[in-house]
C-alpha cells in the first residue's frame, strides 16, 4: 500500500488532498450507504443487543454480562460448540491438504483436462446447499439409500444403518458433505498458485537429483504458503458457520448430537426468538473466528519473514 | 533426467487413475439427482437401486409445478441479477477510488473492509431481520438484496483488478481536462471489465446459493426463492424422493448452466479475490 505513494504529480499540498477526498467520497458514497446501513450497524447492533434481554414484541431489557454467563453455562451450547471445534479440526486440514494433492495432480495436466477437473469439483459448490443436500439426504436414507445397498453388497455393513438418525455416525456424514462442498474453491486457488511457482527452480532442483517430493517441500511449498494460509482462513470461517446441512439433515439431533453453534443460534434467535442471548453466541463466534484469523496471520507472517 | 521420468510414470498413473475415481464420486450426487427426478416411484422404492432410469417418466415434473415453482425460480433470479448489477456498479466505484486516490480516511476504510470480510456474515441475521423489519422490507426479496450489496467483498475485488490501471493514463485524462466521472466511464471502466465479468459471475452464484439468509428474510409462499421451495418440499414430502429430486434439478439446472458457461471469469475471480499477507 505503501508503495504507491509516489502518486500524483502535484505533491500531496492540503487543498488538494481535499479536493481529492471529497471526489473520492463521492465515488464511494453508493457503496458506504450500503456497507454501513447492512454489514456494519448491524454488527455494531449485534453486539449492543448480546447485553440486553430482547424478543420479539417488547422493549429490550438491559441485562449487563447475563447471556454470556448463560451461555457458558448453558450444557446444549457446550455440545455445539464441542461439535463445532471437531467439525473445524477434521475439516479444515483435510480440505486443504486434500485439495493442494489434488491441484499438484492437475495443475500439470494440459489446458482443457485441467479446466475439466477443476469444474468437476467446483460442481458441488455451484449445485448450491439445498440441491446437493437432498440428494445425500436420499443416498443416507434408512430404507432407500444407496450407501446402505452398497455397504452391504460389499459387505461392509450387515444390517441397514440409520446414518443421519445416529449419535455416532450423523456428525461424520455431515462434515463428509461439508468437505464435498469446501474443496472447490481451495482447488481453485492451488492451481492458480502452483502455476505461479518459478519453473527454473523446480527445473534446477530436478537436474540437482532431487525427488519429487523433495522438489515438492523445498521448493513448492514454500512458494504456495501465502495460498495455504488464506486457505486456511477462508475453510476454518466457512466450517465454523456450518449450517445449513445441519438444518436440512438433522435439525441438531438426535437429541443435539449434530448441534453446532451456528445452528443453535438460528434455533434460538428464529424459533424461540431469543435475541440478546443469540446475539451474545454471535459475538463469541465471531471473536473466535477473528482470533483464528489473527492466529493463522501471524503464523505465516512469522514463516515468510 | 530419464531415472525421473521413470520413476514419476506410476505414480502419475495411479494418481490419474484415482483423480478419473474422485471424478466420478464428484458428479455422481448430480447423476442421481437428475436421473431420478425423472424415475418412477416404483423405481425409486425399489429394493435394488436402478443405475439408470428405465421407464423415463414426467411425472415428477408434473407434480413439482403444481407448486408455485416458476415464481420460485422466477423470484431468485430477480434476488440474483439486481444484486449483481447493483453490486457491480458500487463496487467498481469504490474500487477504483480505493486504488487509484490518496484521500483522507483511506487507510481506516480499507481497513474496516478488510476486517467485515473476516468476520462471520451469518451472525449479524438476527440485527438483520429486525432492521428489515423496522424498514418494513422483511419478507421482500429486497430484504435479500440490500445486505448482499452492502457486503465488501466486491469492492476489494475491485480494487485488486483497479491496481492495475496505468496511472499515467488517469493522469493523462486529468491533464486533457477530463473531468471525474468521464474519466471513471470512458477510462477505468473499459479496462476494469474482466474484474467486472469475474465480480458479476462470483455474485449470481454466491446470492443464488445464500440459502441462510434468505431463509431468515423471506416467509410467504408467493416470495420463495428455489433454494427456500425446494427446502419446503422435503420437509413436507420427505420420502417422495422423485418429487424432491425434480425440484433439485430445477433449482440446479440454471445455475450450472451459468457457472459452465462463465467458468473462466469465475475462476479469475476467486484468484484476485484471495487476500493475501
Amino acid at each position: 500500500m505503501a508503495s504507491k505513494r509516489n502518486n500524483g504529480s502535484g505533491g500531496t499540498s492540503h487543498a488538494l488532498m481535499v479536493k481529492e477526498t471529497i471526489s473520492a467520497y463521492l465515488f464511494l458514497l453508493p457503496f458506504l450507504i450500503f456497507f454501513v446501513g447492512f454489514v456494519l450497524i448491524p454488527m455494531v447492533m449485534c453486539l449492543r443487543t448480546s447485553f440486553f434481554d430482547s424478543t420479539m414484541g417488547r422493549a429490550d431489557i438491559f441485562v449487563g454480562l447475563q447471556n454470556y454467563v448463560t451461555m457458558w453455562n448453558d450444557e446444549i451450547f457446550r455440545k455445539a460448540l464441542l461439535n463445532t471445534v471437531i467439525i473445524v479440526v477434521v475439516a479444515v486440514p483435510t480440505v486443504t491438504a486434500f485439495s493442494l494433492w489434488v491441484a499438484s495432480v492437475i495443475y500439470q495436466m494440459g489446458g482443457r483436462l485441467r479446466s475439466f477437473y477443476r469444474c468437476i469439483f467446483y460442481l458441488p459448490v455451484v449445485t448450491g446447499t439445498v440441491a446437493v443436500t437432498v440428494v445425500w439426504k436420499w443416498m443416507f436414507n434408512y430404507y432407500y439409500g444407496l450407501v446402505n445397498y452398497l455397504g452391504k453388497t460389499v459387505g461392509a455393513i450387515e444390517n441397514n444403518v440409520n446414518w443421519l438418525g445416529n449419535e455416532k455416525t450423523a456428525l461424520w456424514c455431515i462434515i463428509l458433505i461439508l468437505f464435498t462442498t469446501s474443496i472447490g474453491q481451495p482447488i481453485v486457488l492451488y492451481v492458480s498458485a502452483l502455476g505461479n511457482v518459478d519453473p527454473s527452480l523446480v527445473e534446477a532442483a530436478e537436474v540437482d537429483g532431487a525427488t519429487n517430493l523433495q522438489t515438492f517441500w523445498r521448493i513448492k511449498w514454500p512458494q504456495v504458503m501465502p495460498t495455504t494460509l488464506y486457505i486456511l482462513v477462508i475453510t476454518t470461517i466457512n466450517s465454523f458457520q456450518c449450517f445449513a446441512l445441519i438444518q436440512l439433515l438433522t435439525s441438531g439431533g438426535p437429541n443435539h448430537s449434530t448441534d453446532t453453534i451456528m445452528y443453535y443460534i438460528y434455533y434460538k434467535a428464529f424459533k424461540l426468538f431469543e435475541y440478546g442471548y443469540g446475539n451474545a453466541m454471535g459475538v463469541f463466534l465471531a471473536v473466535v473466528i477473528a482470533l483464528f484469523s489473527a492466529v493463522q496471520f501471524l503464523v505465516a507472517g512469522k514463516n515468510n519473514e | 533426467m530419464n531415472s525421473s521420468v521413470r520413476k514419476r510414470t506410476p505414480y502419475r498413473i495411479v494418481s490419474a487413475v484415482i483423480m478419473a475415481l474422485l471424478a466420478i464420486f464428484f458428479v455422481f450426487p448430480l447423476y442421481w439427482i437428475f436421473t431420478g427426478s425423472v424415475k418412477t416411484a416404483a423405481a425409486i422404492n425399489a429394493p435394488a437401486p436402478q443405475w439408470f432410469p428405465m421407464e423415463p417418466t414426467m411425472t415428477n415434473y408434473n407434480k413439482l409445478f403444481s407448486n408455485p415453482a416458476l415464481l420460485w425460480l422466477f423470484n431468485t433470479i430477480f434476488i440474483a441479477v439486481v444484486a449483481m448489477a447493483i453490486t457491480c456498479l458500487t463496487s467498481a466505484m469504490a474500487g477504483y477510488v480505493l486504488a487509484k486516490k490518496r484521500f483522507y480516511g483511506r487507510a481506516l476504510l480499507f481497513t474496516l473492509i478488510v476486517c467485515a470480510m473476516a468476520l462471520p456474515k451469518q451472525v449479524i441475521l438476527i440485527p438483520l431481520l429486525r432492521e428489515m423489519s423496522a424498514l418494513r422490507l422483511h419478507d421482500t426479496l429486497w430484504a435479500v438484496i440490500l445486505p448482499t450489496v452492502g457486503w465488501p467483498f466486491g469492492v476489494f475485488l475491485m480494487k485488486q483488478f483497479s491496481e492495475g490501471i496505468p496511472t499515467e493514463m488517469l493522469e493523462a485524462a486529468r491533464i486533457d481536462g477530463s473531468g471525474e466521472a468521464r474519466t471513471f466511464v470512458s477510462i477505468v471502466l473499459p479496462m476494469v471489465k474482466p474484474g467486472i465479468g469475474a465480480l458479476a459471475i462470483f455474485t449470481f452464484i454466491t446470492v443464488w446459493n445464500d440459502y441462510f439468509m434468505q431463509l431468515i428474510m423471506l416467509n410467504s409462499n408467493t416470495k420463495l426463492t428455489i433454494s427456500l421451495g425446494l427446502a419446503q418440499l422435503q420437509a413436507e414430502m420427505a420420502t417422495d424422493f422423485g418429487l424432491i429430486m425434480a425440484g433439485a434439478s430445477v433449482a440446479a439446472i440454471p445455475i450450472l448452466t451459468v457457472f459452465i458457461c462463465f467458468q473462466k471469469y469465475f475462476t479469475q475471480g476467486i484468484t484476485m479475490g484471495a487476500v493475501k499477507g
